[in-house]
């Protein structure tokens, strides 16, 4: 019926994939920064997109 | 607790789209918070939107990878993916439950009493297919004579992009209405589909077509903040079945991709506390027995 595995209550054991998730992504995005990659982030997102209006 | 998530929905979106000087500037804001990643679909051409879109953020920087490329730039989109894989870690689908405006809107539309109808599970894949094919391969795939390619999904799909950022922007600036075209049309009856289809249906955009949902739905089984199922205490009376907005029959599939843990199951339906909250495997909260089984929708 039930997918998960570690369902009782009593037994609460600390999760660790999320963690990992996490911290695998908090490293994309540093490397994404270190690339200057936010600032073109910022350069496109203050400019009107043209195709997010249906005009471009 | 659903009041609560009502609050958190009202105040996220005014967070996403906090720039109320457009009337006067008739134009979009352009300050410094545009750096920061908007957690639920919010166009970031909506003239009050105060943070970047990850869906159009990450199409374009796809689109424009060759010509990046060729000039010693590596803009992958790792800083998008970064941030929309922070927040799916942490919260999944939650992020559409209690922060998505577009979410919000199709909720609010739904509570237009008409007759109700489901959404047939099959389609539920199609988001998959926008996310992989309209906002990754086709932007970085089909590319016009210098390199560049399309925001496909912003441009042939996206009904945010059309009434947040088109109908707005067009009201505000005269001059674009001149280049409405066969383009706008195709957007402007999707955005009509997806919100009349909202009336009868629970958040069908959500379900079929959104690509940032379908991101979330990756994690719903790593997420940090999920629900969790006490086997021994559901009696298997389905009563989570017939509260749920997103058609999860949740004693069924806990971890269920289309889960936006708005806690209708665990609050409004179970009356055996087999459904709780937790962090981590920690659990954070039992059944918010405040809420009776009277309010049920
Ligand atoms: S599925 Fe998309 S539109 Fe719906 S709530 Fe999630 S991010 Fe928002
Ligand atoms: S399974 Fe429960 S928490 Fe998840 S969307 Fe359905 S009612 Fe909401």
């Amino acid at each position: 019926m039930s997918q998960t595995s570690s369902n009782s209550r009593k037994k609460s054991p600390l999760r660790k994939a999320p963690i990992v998730v996490i911290a695998a992504f908090l490293l994309l995005w540093l490397i994404g920064g270190a690339t200057g990659e936010p600032g073109r982030v910022l350069e496109q997102a203050v400019q009107v997109c043209l195709s997010c209006i249906g005009i471009g | 607790m659903e009041t609560v998530r009502k609050w958190v929905q009202v105040i996220m979106g005014f967070l996403m789209n906090g720039s109320w000087s457009f009337p006067f500037t008739r134009t979009i804001y352009q300050g410094p918070l545009k750096v920061i990643c908007a957690p639920g679909l919010n166009c970031y051409s909506c003239p009050a939107a105060t943070t970047y879109c990850p869906m159009g953020s990450l199409q374009q920087l796809l689109g424009g990878l060759r010509f990046a490329l060729e000039n010693g730039q590596y803009y992958f989109g790792f800083s998008v993916l970064g941030s929309i894989g922070i927040l799916g870690g942490l919260f999944g689908r939650m992020i559409c439950g209690w922060a998505c405006p577009f979410g919000f809107i199709q909720e609010l539309l739904h509570k237009i009493p008409t007759r109700k109808f489901g959404v047939p599970r099959l389609l539920s894949h199609g988001k998959f297919v926008f996310l992989f094919l309209f906002v990754i391969v086709l932007p970085l795939a089909l590319v016009d004579e210098s390199g560049i390619g399309s925001p496909w999904y912003c441009k042939f799909v996206c009904p945010a992009g059309t009434l947040e950022a088109g109908i707005p922007m067009l009201l505000l600036q005269p001059n674009l209405r001149n280049t409405i075209g066969l383009l706008f049309l195709n957007k402007f009856v999707i955005m009509l589909i997806f919100l009349t289809w909202a009336i009868f249906a629970s958040r069908p955009f959500c379900r079929t077509a959104c690509p940032l949902g379908a991101f979330y739905a990756l994690f719903s089984r790593v997420r940090l903040i999920k629900l969790r199922l006490d086997e021994a205490r559901c009696t298997n009376c389905k009563a989570c079945h017939h509260v749920c907005p997103m058609g999860v029959k949740f004693n069924e599939s806990p971890d269920d991709p289309e889960c936006i843990t708005c806690l209708a199951c665990m609050n409004k339906a179970c009356k055996f506390d087999a459904i709780s909250l937790e962090i981590g495997g920690i659990p954070l909260a039992v059944p918010d027995r405040g809420i009776s089984l009277s309010s049920k929708p």
